[in-house]
């Protein structure tokens, strides 16, 4: 098993704990990342926001050194996961859009390989048994929800590795690592990530939203697969007693036993090392 | 302001939208489907079923003045639900665009003045870095507040001391590629 690996601008800094467990999670599951050389940044929200061809160009010009490589992309931010996903759906549905758009980034590029996000990857490619057989220490007795927001799941057509309004793959993930699945009415509510220096205002009452609902369950975490979330609900909870957030790959490291999973979660604004000590689990 | 009240509407409008957009307004039939799932809809004068409407009625103005179109979060919910498959996050891009080439008064200043400095870096280092884009973004939108000034102060300690910030920026080798493709896409070279 062995990808493209697209990391994103965030994995090298507001996210680098998700960068981090993405890789050393991949080291000890045999799933083998290349990472794209010289890779650009996808443009992200404000790339479709303000020009429909640079959306399309930004994605496209990575997405062409992965197909150089002869390799599936795999991609860890939910956001960069979209964007690719879209310029790969457009290209595939029409080569000549495709044939015009290699022209704009002077490579040429057709589609031929895929674009999964990492969730999909260890749920699906290598499957959930593989994973039982390596947890060392199941994440017994933690409560957790599992948040997948926006651009995993939507729009279905273009992502879309699960359900849009009920996705269960990472509820599926934590059950395998022995963790507390819980049911909870937030999965795939948005959590105003793109607001969140325009118009604080609304992201902070979105997230406020999440947060409610994840301790009306009275979850002990919050796991996400976006950094964007990752970055809003870490950064900008209110009130004493915060829910920490954590990233799916971190719980997967820590079940493995993988010994440097600490260093990540001290990254963390929201502190989860007394949680994790009290369950016995660090 | 109630769109009824308006006298003038724009009769090539729905026509514009339509062919720059790509999306098929005409087949909404008001269900309010995309309106019910909308997380931002609070915060919006005119829910996402009515800007639909607005567009086919060619209410120009109403669209381009309003609040709606900027709040929009792009979080996909109301094309994945729409039974019409009615493309309303991309039907936002392209108003944004639409509003912002006709030099039309914007409603919610701040949310394009970040989406523009967010790209400034990437144009320059082939990557984002942070640091720069939060500090043009402060000075654009001119947001000087105490509060404002606190709450960044406070983040961008925390993220320091978990070395999360990063001063000096990754720039890619092939920066020139990226150059290329801002001047061949959004600097008006070919479209």
């Amino acid at each position: 098993m062995k990808y493209a690996f697209y990391p994103g601008c965030t994995q090298e800094s507001t996210a680098e704990e998700f960068g981090l467990s993405s890789r050393a999670v991949c080291r000890e599951l045999g799933i083998g990342l290349e990472e794209i050389p010289d890779w650009n940044c996808c443009g992200a929200s404000s790339g479709h926001f303000l020009d429909e061809a640079l959306a399309d160009a930004l994605p496209a010009r990575n997405l062409a050194i992965a197909e150089q490589m002869g390799l599936d992309t795999a991609v860890v931010c939910a956001a960069c996961y979209l964007r690719l996903r879209a310029t790969r759906h457009k290209v595939a549905g029409s080569p000549g859009f495709g044939k015009e758009l290699s022209e704009r980034i002077g490579r040429p590029y057709e589609a031929r390989y895929g674009v999964k996000h990492l969730l999909d990857i260890i749920v699906n490619d290598l499957g959930l048994e593989e994973v039982r057989k390596k947890v060392r220490k199941p994440l017994r007795g933690l409560r957790l929800v599992s948040y997948y927001g926006c651009y995993i799941v939507r729009p279905p057509d273009v992502v879309g590795f699960d359900d849009p309004e009920n996705p269960t793959s990472m509820d599926r993930l934590l059950d395998a690592l022995g963790a507390d699945a819980l049911d909870w009415g937030a999965k795939v509510d948005c959590c105003g990530g793109s607001l969140i220096l325009s118009r604080d205002d609304i992201a902070l009452k979105l997230m406020g939203g999440v947060i409610e609902r994840a301790r009306e369950v009275e979850a002990d975490a919050i796991v996400v697969a976006c950094p964007m979330c990752h970055a809003n609900l870490d950064m900008r909870q209110k009130g004493s007693g915060p829910i920490p957030i954590l990233y799916f790959t971190e719980l997967i490291g820590l079940a493995l036993g993988i010994p440097e999973a600490e260093r990540w979660f001290r990254k963390h604004l929201v502190d989860p090392l007394d949680l994790l000590k009290a369950k016995k689990l660090l | 302001m109630n769109p009824s009240e308006k006298q003038v509407c724009d009769p090539t409008f729905a026509g514009r939208v339509r062919k720059e957009s790509g999306v098929a307004i005409d087949r909404c039939y008001q269900c309010l489907t995309c309106t019910l799932g909308c997380d931002a809809a609070y915060a919006m004068d005119y829910p996402p079923n009515q800007i639909v409407r607005m567009c086919q009625m060619g209410f120009k103005e109403e669209v381009f003045g309003s609040s709606s179109i900027w709040v929009c979060t792009a979080c996909e919910s109301c094309v994945t639900r729409c039974p019409n498959e009615i493309d309303i996050p991309h039907l936002m891009d392209t108003l944004h665009q639409m509003a912002l080439r006709d030099g039309a008064p914007i409603q919610v200043p701040s949310v394009p003045v970040f989406h523009k400095v967010f790209l400034v870096p990437i144009k320059q280092f082939g990557r984002q870095f942070e640091v720069m884009m939060t500090g043009l973004f402060m000075l654009r939108a001119r947001k000087f507040s105490i509060s404002d000034i606190r709450t960044n102060i406070t983040l961008g300690l925390g993220m320091f001391l978990r070395n999360k910030l990063r001063f000096i920026p990754h720039r890619i080798r092939d920066t020139g590629a990226v150059k290329e493709i801002f001047r061949k896409t959004m600097e008006g070279g070919q479209k």
